[in-house]
């Protein structure tokens, strides 16, 4: 039977998950308007997408989904600690996500050191010989936009789950259910999500020619 | 959700990864498309379904959460059927 504080945690928390549900509709267009430019351009110049796309590495991309995949179950798994009262026991959780993520952005750091060195970064260094030079700079360009405001994303996910590291770890998650790990959670997730579909369509639509 | 089931979420989500990489290699064409599509939303229904606990929640939830993706299906239908026009003006 839960106490009159995890009855005010628990309506708080719920109250949290919903604002932050509305706040995650609004990310779901801030990124969908880049999606809404890409689906446009690959719309137009499909084969010169295909050829530019074959350049970005599907292992590295794959691997990289698989590491963020994992850092979502083990959120989930931080959350449910937490809701069963087990402070220490999430602390421990969000830290192996932190670890996850920061492998992601060290994965995407390398992947995005090879993009410099094989001059594919729109500017003046630009030489991609394939398809029609405009619509090549338009795939790298969303590329690195795309995927440089998630990995801006990551980065203060690993701030918050961090931090929230440091808070549960400590004992002092609030009992029943916590609102900020609730809402870190959810963040988290849903920065996953955008990965779910950012890996198809900047990294496979090159590779059956 | 226990341990086990959130594990087994876990693993359903890196089978659909494998699947989503195998099938690009198939050159499906338009088909291809709609299946990547197709089975990164099945991935986003279960991250949202279970690791968000949408299932759990009340149904105001559910709305909040429609209604982002709704309007981005606006945005990008709305923007692709214009376009297929635009080859069939003089």
């Amino acid at each position: 039977m839960q106490t009159t504080l995890e009855a005010e945690a628990r309506l708080g928390a719920e109250t949290a998950r919903l604002g932050m549900w509305i706040f995650l509709a609004t990310e779901v267009l801030f990124f969908g308007g880049l999606f809404a430019c890409y689906a446009a351009y690959r719309f137009l110049y499909s084969d010169t997408f295909s050829l530019a796309s074959a350049r970005l590495d599907v292992l590295l991309g794959g691997v990289n989904t698989a590491v963020l995949l994992t850092s979502s179950l083990t959120v989930a798994l931080a959350v449910s600690r937490s809701r069963r009262g087990r402070s220490s026991d999430a602390g421990f959780w969000l830290a192996a996500s932190s670890l996850l993520a920061l492998a992601f952005l060290a994965i995407k750091g390398s992947e995005y050191h090879h993009k410099f060195v094989e001059h594919l970064v729109p500017g003046p260094d630009f030489a991609f010989e394939e398809g029609s030079p405009g619509p090549a700079r338009i795939f790298f360009g969303l590329y690195f936009v795309m995927t440089g405001l998630h990995a801006i994303h990551v980065v203060l996910g690993i701030l918050l789950l961090g931090g929230l590291a440091v808070v549960a770890y400590t004992g002092r998650l609030r009992p029943g259910e916590d609102a900020r790990l609730e809402c870190a959670g959810l963040y988290w997730h849903f920065v996953d999500i955008v990965w779910i579909f950012l890996f198809p369509m900047l990294y496979l639509i090159g590779v059956s020619r | 959700m226990s341990d086990r089931g959130y594990v087994l979420v876990w693993a359903a989500l890196m089978v659909l990864l494998g699947a989503t990489v195998a099938a690009s290699y198939l050159g499906l064409g338009r088909l291809g498309i709609a299946l990547a599509l197709g089975i990164a939303g099945v991935k986003t229904l279960l991250v949202v379904a279970y690791f968000m606990h949408l299932k759990d929640e009340e149904r105001l939830l559910w709305i909040a959460a429609a209604s982002g993706f709704i309007w981005l299906a606006l945005l990008i239908v709305g923007t692709l059927d214009e376009m297929s026009y635009r080859a069939l003006l003089p």
